[in-house]
């Protein structure tokens, strides 16, 4: 299936909780092949205008368009969409605290999406899980449990759970702060063999080295807006704002 | 004493074991009424809508409030006239009917073990991790695969120890049901006793029963814990 060259677009999102406003207006438009990098401080928006893109958090307003399909919000509600859960489907996403469900092993967690969301046959949806957990490494880890695996370990089953789904794109939300500091290679290798590949991601991140070296765009938000966004060499070597300045200062 | 126990029609032994089935029938019966009126109660107390939380709460707080014996007084007097009155409404020239004890017995004792489920598995519910469902979410399930994929299946492990109490409770609170006339293990026991004369040889009889029962209950219980908790322990 050919892509449309657009996979994901994010127009003028704002999102308040009660009166304060977390996002002021935010945009993004992810192509074919694009990884972008979300950088920002705590508190910045990064995470919460993420799952904005999937739903998981209901903007305030704006628009959303992934694979042609306009979800238009406006004060809090979406305006035309019947299924959300479509949406989500093509949109895989890795969360800081891994999330794989605690009471199914590796397989079961890889098996459970294109089993009960894309209606696969058991055996087909094996047969890709095996060959998913396979290629992040943990072919010897499929019949264990989540509290069985590492922080590491997890983290790959949930790359595996996300991709199992075959999505236009995935989200990461700070996949690696929550690991111990020896295992956040493994992770970020696995990603960035998903990069090499092609696959369209948005990740936000504290990994400078990931942003730096395996993103096409970054994107530096600073209290609920873009402060600066671009190719990222030309932000790391050449920072425009003082904002993104500073930031790169703090954490470099 | 042996002779007392024995099976037909010199013995116990047959109207005791008849009583033990009815017991266990009725505490059978009961436990999917109570399940289904416990997660009935959790729904309710927790739904954003608010007549529908002040139901489930009413609900949970005067079941809770009413001591077991006087809630199956009301429901086998009360629920009788009211059959009675729907029925004449609806056919006339039919003749009353009994409230059957049985029955009686399990919509009382479904009423209180459902009041006591709703809470417990309310806080089953709150015990949740909501990563758990958000990655549901995110992979693009709907609301009632996240239900019966993730929360029910993780549900148990938090429910079953309360679940369990509740189980063994209703066990026990079948032997109400005998001052209604069901013919249950205790009314047989009272009755076996009132005509032998032996109260200590019917009643330490009826205790060993009631306990046996207990303790089949704990070792079914401890499996059921132990499944709930795979991939949480370490086997």
């Amino acid at each position: 299936m050919t892509q449309p060259d657009i996979i994901l677009k994010a127009e003028d999102i704002h999102k308040s909780f009660g009166h304060v406003e977390v996002l002021k207006g935010i945009s993004l438009e992810a192509k074919n092949h694009d990884v972008i990098s979300i950088l920002g401080s705590s508190g910045s928006g990064k995470s919460t205008f993420l799952r904005c893109l999937n739903f998981l958090e209901t903007p305030t307003s704006g628009k959303v368009t992934v694979h042609g399909e306009e979800i238009l919000v406006k004060n809090g509600k979406p305006q035309n969409v019947r299924h959300i859960e479509e949406i989500r489907a093509r949109l895989g996403m890795v969360f800081q605290q891994f999330n794989l469900w605690t009471h199914r092993t590796a397989l079961e967690n890889v098996m459970e999406g294109p089993i009960q969301v894309k209606r696969e046959s058991k055996a087909e949806a094996r047969d890709r899980a095996e060959a998913l957990l396979n290629r992040v490494g943990l072919a010897e880890r499929m019949q264990m449990y989540p509290s069985q695996l590492s922080g590491g370990q997890q983290q790959r089953v949930a790359i595996a759970r996300a991709l199992a789904m075959e999505p236009d794109a995935i989200l990461f939300d700070e996949p690696t702060s929550a690991l111990d500091p020896e295992l956040v290679g493994e992770v970020l290798k696995v990603m960035q063999d998903l990069a090499a590949e092609g696959r369209t991601m948005i990740v936000v991140t504290h990994e400078m080295g990931f942003a730096r070296e395996v993103s096409s765009e970054v994107v530096f938000l600073h209290e609920g807006r873009v402060a600066e966004q671009g190719p990222p060499d030309e932000m790391f070597t050449n920072p425009k704002t003082d904002e993104f300045r500073r930031f790169i200062a703090k954490v470099m | 004493m042996f002779e007392l126990l024995s099976y037909g029609d010199a013995g116990w032994g047959d109207e005791i074991l008849r009583g033990l089935a009815i017991t266990v029938q009725l505490a059978i019966v009961t436990l999917p009424v109570g399940l289904l009126l416990g997660f009935l109660a959790t729904f309710a107390s927790m739904s954003k809508f608010l007549p529908l939380r002040s139901l489930g709460f009413g609900y949970t707080t005067i079941m809770r409030g009413l001591p077991e014996i006087l809630t199956l007084f009301v429901v086998y007097n009360g629920v009788g006239l009211l059959m009675n009155a729907v029925l004449r409404w609806w056919a006339p020239d039919a003749p009353p009917t009994d409230f059957s004890p049985f029955a009686a017995g399990v919509v009382a004792l479904g009423m209180v073990f459902g009041a006591f489920a709703g809470e417990v598995l309310r806080g089953a519910f709150q015990s949740l991790d909501n990563g758990q469902v958000e990655s549901g979410r995110a992979i693009g399930m709907t609301d009632r695969q996240i239900f019966l994929r993730i929360q029910l299946p993780q549900l148990w492990r938090f429910a079953l120890p309360g679940l369990g109490n509740l189980w063994i409770n209703m066990l026990k609170d079948t032997a109400l049901v005998s001052v209604i006339a069901l013919d249950d293990l205790m009314r047989m026991t009272k009755v076996a006793v009132g005509v032998t004369k032996q109260p200590f040889t019917f009643y330490l009889l009826a205790c060993l029963i009631y306990w046996a029962m207990c303790v089949l209950s704990e070792l079914v219980l401890a499996k059921m814990e132990h499944r709930a908790n795979r991939g949480i322990l370490r086997a």
